[in-house]
């Protein structure tokens, strides 16, 4: 029975989102304020029936409900309670309904604290969001319904993907589609602020805090992603460039950009047609990553499930919200160039290069993904492109970013003083110089190291400067309201990025080897010694499991258990051991016994030594951090009405003025 | 020449150059990693001979996995239906690299035999990846896809 409930919970949303988007979309143009009223109460009656049909698959999965499909397909009585929970976004059906129901999670959002808005401009908001919310479900109920029934039942199920089974997968995908979806809200403001022809940019403001936080959850999904392929792939690499991860990149490249672009139209008002631009860029590209992980069109780790048809209709959504927007951004982009004059030197004009730099780097990274689709349409072959490509690119594109960060906050709006820069830029130039000699010392002349700690001494001491220059010429409580903080933790974050990125590429010890029981092996100053294998046997899985006895001049480092796991369906899944440290990780993971009749019971391992690897993640969460920061800003927090109209807030004159 | 015109001139001048810098550099590095995927028999009548670098996709043969005694390099077959080529690889082969598994290897060609930096393996044995079966379908248009156990011939 629950499962039908279930299903006819999301018909009903459907209807309800139908009328979400229809009447206050008229209402707002017809200037009738009864069919405006309707977009809260459908869009709670929509939350409601979308996060009870969730909670209904989540209870199929924890009571063993082997009648229905996706079910019997992704879990099995073996399977640990929090994998069952986890299993119903582990393959397509279930993630389009996770997708959904945190597209709820926004709206309903949306809905509570949006009540000092203007209605007409709430209408709209929440119309667009419906009309997403009634693609999406359509999908779900005609082309892939997670609740549809499995007869006869099976006693048992299947088998989650094993890869899934890892504490990483409780938190990536719905993280990672907190970010995506929360594109849609930004992308919501755009479109309703087209429709409504607005010719203030106080709605730019209001769009501000939820963009941040969309972007915050994104980078938090991508570096738990990163994160997750490290430790469960087994090849001990944080980053692939694979189609998925790139379908998860792109938005965020874009993102940052829209950020950045934001808060120059809402300060000075430029920018404003290319603020509208990018956050329908930044949906759209979501919508895509949606359509390559999920179509399978890409030959890719992610493609679970792969059904054409689920393709063309997302493909045929894409087009028309893809198109659909570009047109209207057309028709109704503002016209004049608005927005106050800027000179080369402003802040403007650096955010604008970096915005620049953003956006090419995305398309970047979009050619390169969709090449082997376009080669395969031309007929042009079977192609892939290799990872170099974006190795070479992207450092590339991001190299005038890094250079111009010390200077942003420096960088006045409207027009800098360039004798400033030069001071900040003497004593970061300084530093930087000192250090990367200093470095050049410890890491054998390394250029990628010694580059790598430059540019961090770089980006930190343009960041330091900055922050005692506050501390020194601010009274006390004005000195970094939350939005400064904000920017401050997260460029200092793409500074501690760089350490672990360019120190732990150029410094790692990586070794494939043959070992049997006893040999040692010297890599990176440790002495791995591998101690042989043994059966072992989890509750839903038995594995070989290794002992590897890692010691550094004869003292105990650390003894590591990597696994050859063997699912209940014969999917074998190699967990690695990692020991993990500020400065250094030890990985080991088990290849494949080299002896099948085990007689000196040796086995192929992977050996690694990656010194500060956790820094790019902890890099990423800095940046999120200071998303989550900006997003506090008092300043965000709309007042009463009459204010919220007011074109410039007093709060914001003084804060721009205070922080030239 | 106006001043503004001027300067709107320099900075229209700066984004082209620019953008046929980026432009210019992203085809570089496409073509350089751009990899075509051959199959066996393709290979053999020398389609991929203007390749330096390509990815070979095909079945592993039965019975041909061939393991060093004292290295980690391995030796195997890859098959198609009516072509076989060699592979040689240092490393650690996939979790479900074996027998009659459709596999795609990129590497380049060494005289007869091709030598392997990267080998990946399909997840279900019954399952063959798309491109992968496209290529094959094309090499042999006649005749049928070979599904997962005829391929190599029985062990």
């Amino acid at each position: 029975m629950t499962p039908e409930l279930g299903q006819i919970a999301l018909i009903l949303a459907l209807l309800l989102a139908f009328a979400q988007s229809i009447l206050p979309i008229v209402g707002a143009w017809k200037n009738n304020s009864a069919m405006m009223a309707v977009a809260r109460p459908a869009a709670f009656g929509q939350g409601f029936f979308v996060v009870m049909a969730f909670v209904l698959l989540v209870w199929a999965f924890l009571h063993f409900d082997f009648s229905v499909q996706y079910v019997a397909d992704n879990s099995n009585l073996a399977l640990p309670w929090y994998y069952r929970i986890t299993a119903v976004w582990g393959a397509h059906e279930g993630s389009m309904l996770l997708w959904i129901f945190i597209l709820n999670v926004w709206t309903l959002a949306l809905a509570l604290f949006s009540r000092q808005l203007p209605e007409v401009f709430v209408a709209r908001v929440l119309g667009v969001l419906g009309i997403i919310s009634v693609g999406f479900l359509a999908f779900i109920l005609f082309t892939s319904d997670p609740f549809g029934r499995l007869l006869p039942m099976p006693p048992d199920g299947g088998d989650l993907n094993p890869v899934l089974q890892d504490p990483g997968m409780t938190f990536h995908p719905p993280v990672i589609y907190m970010g995506y979806v929360g594109f849609s809200v930004a992308f919501a403001f755009s479109i309703a602020a087209l429709l409504g022809g607005e010719l203030e940019q106080a709605w730019v403001r209001w769009a501000r805090p939820w963009t941040n936080i969309a972007w915050a959850f994104l980078t938090c999904g991508i570096v738990a992603g990163s994160w997750w392929a490290y430790a469960e792939l087994g090849w001990g690499g944080w980053w692939f460039w694979d189609p998925v991860e790139n379908a998860s990149f792109m938005p965020w490249l874009v993102g940052t950009a829209l950020i950045h672009a934001q808060a120059v139209t809402e300060k000075r008002g430029s920018l404003r047609a290319w603020t509208i631009l990018l956050s329908i860029f930044a949906f759209s590209l979501s919508l895509l990553g949606t359509f390559l992980v999920r179509s399978g069109v890409l030959t890719s780790v992610h493609s679970f499930a792969s059904d054409p048809r689920r393709g063309l209709f997302i493909l045929c959504f894409l087009i028309f919200v893809v198109g659909g927007s570009l047109l209207l951004y057309a028709l109704r982009a503002p016209k004049v160039a608005g927005g106050k004059p800027f000179a080369v030197v402003s802040r403007e004009s650096a955010i604008l290069v970096g915005n620049l730099m953003f956006t090419v780097a995305a398309a970047m990274v979009l050619l390169g993904t969709l090449f082997p689709l376009i080669g395969d349409a031309l007929n042009l072959g079977k192609i892939s492109v290799g990872p170099p490509y974006f190795g070479l690119l992207f450092p590339l594109l991001m190299l005038p970013i890094v250079l111009l960060l010390p200077f942003g906050p420096y960088l006045r709006w409207g027009k800098g003083d360039p004798q400033i820069l030069k001071g900040v830029m003497l004593r970061a130039l300084l530093a930087a110089v000192a250090c990367a000699i200093v470095a050049a010392f410890f890491v054998d002349g390394k250029l990628k190291a010694i580059a790598g700690v430059g540019a961090a001494v770089w980006v930190t001491v343009g960041v330091l400067l900055y922050v005692t220059k506050r501390w020194r010429e601010m009274p006390r409580g004005r000195r970094y309201p939350a939005e400064m903080a904000g920017m401050l933790f997260a460029h200092f974050g793409v500074a501690i990025f760089l350490i672990g990125v360019l120190l732990s590429e150029s410094l790692s010890a990586t070794s494939d080897v043959r070992m049997a029981p006893g040999e040692t092996q010297h890599i990176g100053g440790y002495d791995f010694r591998f101690d042989g294998v043994r059966e072992t046997q989890g509750p839903n899985w038995r594995a070989d499991q290794g002992t590897v006895t890692v010691t550094r001049g004869g003292k105990p480092v650390a003894v590591m258990h990597p696994q050859k796991r063997t699912y209940t369906r014969e999917q074998i899944q190699t967990e690695s051991a990692i020991d993990a440290g500020v400065f250094r990780d030890l990985y080991v993971a088990l290849g494949e016994p080299m002896d099948k009749q085990h007689i000196d019971g040796a086995w192929a391992l992977r050996l690694y030594h990656k010194p500060f690897i956790r820094w790019l993640w902890l890099g990423g969460l800095f940046m999120m951090l200071g998303g989550f920061v900006s997003a506090c800003d008092r300043r965000f927090r709309v007042r009463r009405l009459a204010n919220a109209d007011a074109p410039e807030p007093v709060g914001a004159v003084v804060l721009s003025e205070t922080r030239a | 020449m106006n001043p503004t015109r001027k300067r709107r001139l320099i900075v229209v001048l700066l984004v082209v150059v620019a953008a046929a810098i980026a432009v210019g550099l992203g085809v570089f590095a496409l073509q350089q990693n751009m990899n075509y995927l051959f199959t066996p028999s393709q290979v053999q009548t020398g389609e991929a001979s203007s390749h330096k670098t390509f990815r070979l996709g095909g079945m592993v043969k039965a019975g041909s996995i061939q393991r060093s005694k004292s290295s980690l390099l391995v030796t195997f077959t890859v098959v198609d239906a009516d072509g076989a080529m060699p592979v040689e690889y240092t490393g650690i082969l996939p979790d479900l690299f074996r027998d009659n598994q459709s596999v795609i290897a990129t590497g380049h060609m060494d005289s007869a035999h091709f030598v392997a930096t990267e080998v990946l393996a399909k997840h279900d044995e019954t399952y063959m990846p798309k491109e992968l079966k496209d290529a094959m379908a094309k090499a042999h248009k006649d005749r049928p896809i070979p599904e997962g156990s005829d391929a190599g011939g029985s062990p």
